[in-house]
């Protein structure tokens, strides 16, 4: 049967198992829309900047699993997406992006909203592809998805001109295995490796499990959980590993890195061997590489060949699937007790908790945490919780119980601000039954706080938490600690959003002190639509502890105790 | 190729001249993924020659830059991911012959052409053009031979010089790069490799 090159894209979409898209239509991508009229089976969300549908795109890929689609037009439309490809490629998120590009007769004419987008998100992508005869885009289309969730997950855009989009083909789907010469996501570990593995776990009196996202994207966190029950390893967490092992397992010590709790990042630096699962040594989990647990010998085990000794040089390399990988070591294991280990990091954890914020006194101040230790208590474990980039951020990490995997939805490796309200409608879309919460800034919210808008358009039902302390506030906790409390451009005024919900047909909330939190959050659960809550939070509260850029990573700024001081740890 | 069970530590982080033979689709925009790699992670290419191959579709690239050993893993590894490359092999510790060609157009005049003719003889280096007060010639050989050549040329007048960039191939009756290789991972073979 005959079909234009704009109706295939749907066919494709449809044989995908896609049943929601974001975007926003324009000329070079309007045949497309066109077509789409005829597919009802495709909910398309009209997002109100491209920014926000590639980010809803990627919060629909982390919530479900799946790949998620996002679709602009040419020039302006696909460079607006670039922000939201550059998140998912740094955090191996699976998502396609497909954009209209000018008819191909015009292209390098400089034709209007004409612009190289291969060109520009080559560095940003797992792969992309210029499409300009209809007879192309089924099988690049399926090779797109292909690639997107297949190895090392990440995003792939699709550019299809006009012209390609109009033309009439004959459609035939094939479902013949896709042919990619060159491209190898089924790697295998080398059986030589595991041997070395097991040698080096069986010898290691002080062994540490770090633990990142790779082992929610592989679903492996059954065999995570046997393999620290049975080798009695205790296991630190990237940022976005945390619901990869449960908050409340036994061998969970916590969140490592820049802002770690103190334990963590101490048994790291002590640690005799290091097994990194799925995680990628970035720098803000490492501090110094050159004080970097020195005394560790160190497995690395993940999906992708140059991540093995890129940052960290490792004495066993072993790439493949963490799944499959995990469960050999799970057959191979001696069950090994290490006690004296464990109540070693148990005795350093107590002493460190009596600095948290929670403990102190009640003076009636609102604290982030405050905000973060009742979405705690009132969620549950399924919640999602989608947060900006900043202090929020972090203290979200520390204070919040990530029970199970995929309910944390965050930008970790390119820290993009303004990622939480539209990465949390696609994880909406993505789980509907699920409780969803944003927890962002003042500052990051409104970045894209245009996509309030697509919420009442909707009808979702998001709870919208905003921590307003009048600052970009890690920025100024930077600024206070090492550029002599300059506050150079970070204090940052606020609509009032109660009145900027209101305006968008949602329901605002104001909360200021820490006896209205716990009605506040219930209130929002109650509601059927969104709603957007603000906490006005002390001014200048600073993330602990904290590891300062290029420092070791146990020379550590301890929380202070009552007395906002900062006390550096040598 | 690198043996996986020396430590990387022991091998010295010394920096030499490495040479990669990549085979890669025939298709738009592939060399520009490549450069595009090595500029993004920073690596320094020396140079870089492509062409097409025996095979219709595929096209061969030699790419010669400064790293270490350990570094040249991850080039490896990054070629490798990039979709449309089908294989890599880093031929600096392998036995192979590196061939660079250049045309160098010299001032020799009456006067000076017999003396450049003896120079050129040493080099077996080929005229392939004369004109009244110049000569131009063709040399094939390594970077060395050809650096070696112009520094006896340049007293005469190098008026132009072009060189290709080096091409690169394993000694013996193997292919260069027969099946993809990662020093931490096996790979599933394929038949048409």
């Amino acid at each position: 049967m005959k079909r234009t090159g704009a109706q295939l894209i749907w066919e494709v979409l449809t044989r995908e198992g896609v049943d929601t898209v974001f975007g926003y239509p324009g000329g070079a991508i309007l045949p497309a829309y066109d077509a789409l009229v005829g597919y009802e089976n495709i909910h398309h969300v009209l997002t109100r900047h491209e920014q926000g549908a590639s980010h809803a795109a990627d919060g629909y890929a982390r919530a479900s699993g799946k790949v998620g689609v996002a679709i602009a037009t040419s020039g302006p439309g696909a460079t607006n997406l670039v922000t939201g490809i550059a998140t998912a490629n740094m955090d191996s998120s699976p998502i396609v992006c497909i954009t209209g590009q000018v008819g191909s007769a015009v292209i390098g004419k400089d034709a209007f909203q004409e612009c190289d987008i291969t060109g520009i998100t080559q560095p940003v992508t797992k792969h992309n592809y210029l499409v300009t005869r209809a007879e192309d885009i089924v099988r690049v289309l399926r090779e797109a998805f292909y690639v997107a969730r297949s190895g090392r997950p990440g995003p792939v855009l699709v550019d299809i001109t006009k012209d390609a989009q109009n033309q009439e083909v004959e459609f035939i789907w094939n479902e013949a295995p896709i042919a990619l010469p060159g491209y190898r996501p089924d790697l295998s570990a080398l059986p030589e490796e595991f041997d070395r593995a097991m040698q080096l776990l069986s010898e290691s009196k002080r062994p540490i499990i770090l633990a990142g996202q790779g082992i929610i994207m592989s679903g492996a966190e059954e065999e995570l959980r046997k393999l620290v029950e049975a080798a009695h390893v205790p296991v630190a967490l990237t940022l976005l590993g945390l619901g990869g092992l449960p908050d409340g397992h036994a061998c969970n010590i916590g969140m490592m890195g820049m802002h770690g709790e103190a334990w963590v990042n101490t048994a790291i630096q002590e640690a005799d061997l290091l097994i990194a699962l799925g995680m990628r040594f970035d720098d803000r989990v490492t501090g110094d590489l050159a004080t970097y647990a020195q005394n560790a010998k160190k497995i690395h085990v993940d999906i992708d060949p140059a991540e093995i000794d890129k940052n960290v040089k490792v004495d066993v390399g072993i790439v493949g699937d963490l799944k499959t990988v995990i469960a050999t070591f799970n057959e191979r294991l001696k069950p090994q007790k290490r006690e004296a280990w464990a109540k070693y990091i148990d005795e350093s954890r107590g002493e460190a908790e009596q600095h948290d914020i929670l403990q102190a006194a009640d003076e009636g101040t609102l604290y982030a945490a405050h905000v973060i230790d009742e979405l705690r208590k009132l969620t549950r474990d399924d919640s999602i919780i989608v947060t900006d980039v900043g202090q929020h951020q972090m203290w979200e990490a520390q204070y919040y119980a990530h029970n199970q995997p995929r309910t944390l939805i965050t930008s970790g490796g390119l820290g993009t601000m303004g990622f939480a309200l539209p990465a949390a409608i696609g994880a909406k879309m993505a789980c509907p039954e699920k409780e969803v919460w944003v927890i962002a800034g003042d500052g990051g919210f409104q970045m894209t706080a245009c996509e309030l808008q697509t919420c009442a358009q909707e009808g979702l039902d998001l709870n919208i938490a905003v921590i307003n302390n009048g600052y970009l506030g890690m920025v100024r906790q930077w600024q206070e600690m090492f550029y002599d409390k300059r506050y150079s451009e970070t204090p940052i005024s606020s609509p009032d959003f109660v009145k900027l919900a209101e305006a968008h047909g949602l329901t605002g909330a104001r909360v200021e002190t820490v006896q209205e939190v716990a009605p506040a959050v219930q209130a929002s659960q109650g509601n059927a639509r969104t709603i957007l809550t603000e906490f006005r939070v002390v001014p200048e509260d600073a993330v602990y502890p904290m590891v300062p850029s290029g420092k070791a990573l146990d020379k550590m700024i301890r929380r202070p105790r009552k007395e906002p001081a900062i006390r550096q740890d040598t | 190729m690198l043996n996986p069970n020396e430590p990387i530590q022991r091998r010295a982080l010394q920096r030499q001249l490495h040479t990669f033979v990549v085979y890669a689709e025939d298709k738009p925009g592939v060399l520009s993924r490549i450069t595009s790699l090595f500029r993004r992670r920073a690596y320094n290419i020396g140079s870089m020659t492509a062409g097409h191959t025996d095979v219709p579709g595929v096209s061969r690239l030699t790419v010669v830059l400064e790293s270490d050993d350990a570094e040249a893993r991850l080039i490896e590894a990054n070629l490798y991911k990039l979709v449309n490359v089908l294989k890599v092999e880093d031929l600096t510790h392998v036995p192979a012959m590196k061939r660079d060609l250049a045309l160098i157009k010299v001032k020799a005049n009456a006067e000076a052409r017999p003396q450049v003719m003896q120079m050129i003889e040493v080099f077996r280096a080929r005229i392939i053009d004369v004109a009244p007060e110049s000569l131009v010639l063709e040399i094939t050989g390594t970077g060395d031979k050809i650096d070696g050549l112009l520094e006896i040329l340049s007293p005469f007048g190098i008026i132009e010089m072009v060189r290709t960039g080096g091409v690169a191939m394993t000694r013996g009756s193997k292919a260069t790069t027969v099946h993809p290789h990662f020093v931490h991972a096996l790979v599933p073979q394929d038949e048409n490799s």
